[in-house]
């Protein structure tokens, strides 16, 4: 199928549809009007508070702490990741270990977390790095472990050592997997620690800042923040596939 | 007597008593090849009997369960080779420019870049490609692709060059094409070539001798000569000792497909 000038303005038609379904369902009461404010409502609630607002400043809160928790997690779960799946008897061997805590929700670490670290920023910091480390640990050692074997024994062949295998080729044939992990795991640890501003005596953060509206009954406030962490898991998303298309340019070919 | 009268030329590769056993399947059993220096020996026969074991075994890539594979004497590592991979997309890096893939092999050894640059465009020069090589191989036709890896096989000034069904994953137009150009890189450099084939037809036209293999456990049903001038054409295809010789490895071919 050949597309035309137009195929990169088609997601705007969902987001225009929304935005009128929306205003169809305030324009008939469809829902009640205090649960539901209309478009306007909320996106100058928005505007108001991410231009020098509260919904600002915690907005940041919540890109420092997600920021914190996947670098914690990228810095151990990378080196491990290749030092596990260059040899895949040792990964076999913790393979089980993995993929429980992976299948177990990292909110159910949340006591054990808070007796370790307190209820300070450790806490959602440590458990958010936890849960997005094991994503990428298993991402990468897979993609160590799925390094091509013919580009392998290319480099062999060629008088490579094991070392200058391991660093010119397993490394970098893993790099497209690494990156699934990282935007998986970057994407896992802004839910805890969304979930943990909301619940762990948290003064600030976008997690706090939607409960709190709730709370308070500020519903274009709360919707607002709701946004802001939807634009935010989006962004960080949408900005590791830009760096992946930088340095990983032979993704997918 | 050595001297007296002119023998046939010391083999450039010597394979003796070469043993290979893959779980229940006995491959090679008391193997013996000579390859003779210079020439081009391409390597035919039925299905899973061993083709490409063999080179790989002699290249390094799969070892051996028993027997010697020696080079003017010396053992694997003490020479010089080239390896060309049927799967040219796997075997290059895509991470390198095609020019980077080329030079890796030289990286390996520890020239520096200037050094490397000058070999890899004498190299470049001397065989006449018109690739850009700045291009990523994915950027790259697969024909193209193929021909960078013939050149990564060959910047190393190999005394011996190893190819696996290098042309099996192209289309028909291409593999005329890239067999034309890998004679034409053989008659330039003259150096030992190894080929294995799944089309007979390649295998009589880039050949001097044509190793026909028998069923596992694989030994020589017969190794043929076949030595029609160069460059060879598409005139050559039609020319009787083409005919002749193709027509002859074809019979051994089917007498020992019809032994299984």
């Amino acid at each position: 199928m050949k597309g035309n000038r137009f195929d990169p303005y088609l997601p705007v038609i969902g987001v225009i549809g929304l935005i009128i379904v929306w205003y169809l369902a305030v324009w008939y009461e469809v829902v009640d009007k205090v649960l539901l404010p209309s478009p306007g409502e909320t996106f100058r609630a928005l505007w108001k508070g991410m231009a020098g607002g509260a919904l600002g400043f915690d907005f940041w809160r919540t890109v420092e702490r997600t920021t914190a928790a996947t670098a914690i997690a990228a810095a151990i779960a990378i080196p491990l990741g290749v030092f596990l799946g260059a040899s895949e008897k040792l990964y076999r061997s913790v393979e089980f270990v993995i993929d429980f805590f992976r299948s177990t929700p990292a909110s159910a670490m949340f006591p054990l977390f808070l007796v370790l670290f307190g209820v300070g920023d450790e806490t959602k910091i440590s458990v958010a790095a936890f849960g997005a480390a094991l994503v990428i640990l298993f991402n990468v050692a897979y993609g160590v472990m799925n390094a091509r074997k013919t580009r392998l024994l290319a480099a062999r062949v060629m008088g490579a050592s094991r070392l200058r295998v391991l660093t010119d080729v397993m490394l970098l044939e893993s790099l497209p997997q690494t990156f699934v992990g990282l935007r998986n795991g970057v994407s896992l640890a802004l839910v805890i620690v969304v979930v943990a501003e909301m619940f762990i005596g948290s003064t600030d953060g976008l997690g706090h800042r939607v409960f709190e509206a709730q709370q308070l009954f500020a519903m274009p406030d709360m919707y607002a923040a709701i946004f802001a962490a939807g634009a935010l898991g989006y962004g960080l998303n949408l900005l590791f596939l830009l760096v992946e298309r930088r340095f990983v340019h032979w993704s997918g070919k | 007597m050595a001297g007296d009268r002119p023998g046939p030329p010391p083999a450039h590769v010597t394979v003796r008593g070469l043993c290979k056993r893959f779980n229940d399947a006995l491959v090679y059993d008391g193997f013996d090849l000579d390859i003779p220096r210079g020439k081009l020996v391409s390597i035919f026969g039925p299905n899973g009997c061993g083709k490409s074991t063999l080179i790989n075994m002699i290249a390094g890539l799969v070892p051996s369960d028993a027997g010697e594979i020696l080079f003017d004497g010396k053992p694997l590592r003490d020479i010089k080779f080239g390896y060309v991979f049927q799967n040219y997309r796997e075997a290059l890096f895509p991470w390198l420019r095609s020019i980077e893939n080329i030079e890796y092999p030289l990286r390996l050894m520890k020239l520096a870049r200037p050094e490397r640059r000058a070999r890899t465009e004498r190299l470049v020069a001397h065989l006449g490609v018109k690739i850009d090589l700045a291009r990523y191989p994915y950027e790259l036709s697969g024909g193209q692709q193929q021909l960078v890896s013939i050149m990564r096989a060959l910047v190393v000034e190999p005394e011996i060059l190893f190819l696996d069904e290098p042309f099996s994953a192209l289309d028909y137009e291409m593999t005329l094409f890239m067999r034309d150009q890998l004679q034409r890189i053989f008659i330039e450099t003259g150096t030992t070539t190894v080929l294995v084939s799944h089309d007979l037809e390649e295998a009589v036209y880039l050949a001097d001798r044509i190793l026909l293999l028998s069923r596992r456990p694989a030994s020589i049903a017969d190794y043929v000569h076949y030595d029609a001038g160069r460059p060879r054409s598409d005139l050559t295809l039609s020319q009787s000792d083409f005919v002749r010789v193709k027509a002859h490895c074809l019979n051994v071919f089917q007498r020992e497909v019809r032994k299984g």
